[in-house]
């Protein structure tokens, strides 16, 4: 028996999510009706607990500077620390890694000819913490292992979405050799629409991201073909961030999967929030 | 043969690429400089002099020092790296974001709950006039 991934989980990762649950303020109205939409989530992830999570997150000027900015850096590291992000670390739990998978997930990937970058020190910021926050509250320690794997969409060209995709199936197929039937989730993170700069700051585009998650459910390849200008002008510079979700979809089986949850809500402080699960049928 | 940049007519919005982030090398590296709560006080306790440090231009310093967002980002600042002034002076990734609007705090704080700012007239340069 070998590994496989079983189901994939998509959300934004603001970081004013992490600073409300930190701060006890989720119960308040500005937050609520957000934390409502992820209790379904929270409930699933407790019945379907994986042996490991490869989480598909950026880094947002936090482990990586301009000194280096690799496109895609896998984390093979037994554990990352909560990273200092100006205000002080998050107040949650060491993230344990799994050094054997991610070993041999690199090893297979780039023998399929993605130049990923191996991080063997690493700490992480939101894009990493808020999902696992979102999903599992404030345990004392996160459920299980977790391979970071960090995508470059702060420094223009990001990775094209087609490039995204079919790293995702290069990822799918790394796991299924991999000689130990684990369970493995796949996450994909970051979005929905927003734009954090300049005098279009606050842009929000219900349309584009309902129809996004339309299509991401439906048919990824096509969507994979949509180019990046088209979620810099529709998305907002910082909504282009969404081409990591198309990781996690390529790295589903190809037969249409089962949609679990489904939730968006705007606004998180500058960002819309959306939310999938879905499980391989 | 020049390069590819479909994104320059996006109105009020400066992608961060391969050019910006060669100009504002110097600055967003001053930025991440203060992810060290020891380089926050400093910079706190003499600004001027923190600034001096780093091999910035004087317009980069002047934009600092003035904490214009939009001017840090036309000399190749990078929202994610300006973050950490922001940090440092105690403000939240909305009042820093709201600054660049034009609008006031509470204006741009009730245009995001009110469902965020719309995309009509907002994709092309001239287009909302």
């Amino acid at each position: 028996m070998s590994a496989r991934i079983t189901a994939s989980v998509y959300t934004s990762h603001v970081p004013a999510i992490g600073a409300a649950i930190d701060l006890g303020k989720t119960g308040e109205p500005y937050w609520q009706p957000l934390f409502k939409g992820y209790e379904p989530a929270k409930a699933w992830l407790k019945a379907n607990t994986p042996d490991v999570i490869f989480l598909v997150y950026n880094d947002h000027a936090t482990a990586f500077s301009l000194d280096m900015i690799p496109t895609f850096a896998i984390g093979c590291a037994d554990e990352y620390r909560p990273a200092d992000e100006g205000w002080g670390p998050r107040p949650v739990p060491v993230v344990k890694g799994h050094p054997a998978l991610a070993a041999h997930i690199a090893q297979s990937v780039i023998q399929d000819d993605f130049d990923l970058t191996i991080v063997n020190r690493m700490d992480v910021d939101h894009g990493l913490t808020v999902p696992l926050s979102l999903l599992c509250g404030q345990p004392a320690a996160w459920p299980c292992p977790v391979i970071p794997f960090a995508v470059n969409v702060v420094q223009y060209p990001v990775p094209s979405g087609r490039r995204c995709f079919a790293l995702g199936k290069a990822i799918r197929k790394a796991v299924e050799s991999y000689d130990d039937p684990l369970n493995v989730q796949i996450w994909g993170t970051g979005g929905m629409s927003h734009q954090l700069q300049g005098p279009r700051a606050g842009l929000i585009n219900r349309e584009f991201d309902n129809a996004f998650l339309d299509q991401l459910i439906a048919d990824p390849e096509a969507l994979s073909r949509k180019p990046h200008i088209d979620y810099v002008r529709e998305a907002g510079s910082e909504g282009i961030e969404l081409v990591m979700w198309l990781i996690a979809r390529g790295a589903m089986a190809d037969a249409p999967p089962r949609v679990v949850h489904r939730f968006y809500h705007v606004p998180a402080s500058n960002t819309a929030v959306g939310h999938l699960i879905l499980e391989n049928a | 043969m020049a390069l590819d940049k479909p994104y320059m007519d996006v109105p009020g919005t400066t992608v961060f690429d391969a050019d910006q982030a060669r100009k504002g090398y110097h600055l967003n590296q001053f930025c991440m400089s203060l992810m060290k709560a020891e380089n926050r006080t400093r910079f706190k306790a003499h600004e001027r002099a923190y600034l001096d440090e780093w091999a910035m231009t004087e317009e980069q310093k002047q934009a600092v020092l003035a904490r214009d967002l939009n001017r840090c980002i036309e000399l190749g600042g990078n929202i994610y790296f300006l973050a950490k002034i922001g940090a440092t002076d105690g403000r939240s990734f909305q009042q820093m974001a709201g600054s660049m609007t034009g609008m006031t705090e509470e204006e741009y704080r009730d245009m995001m709950l009110g469902g965020g700012r719309p995309i009509e007239g907002n994709r092309y340069v001239g287009e909302g006039k």
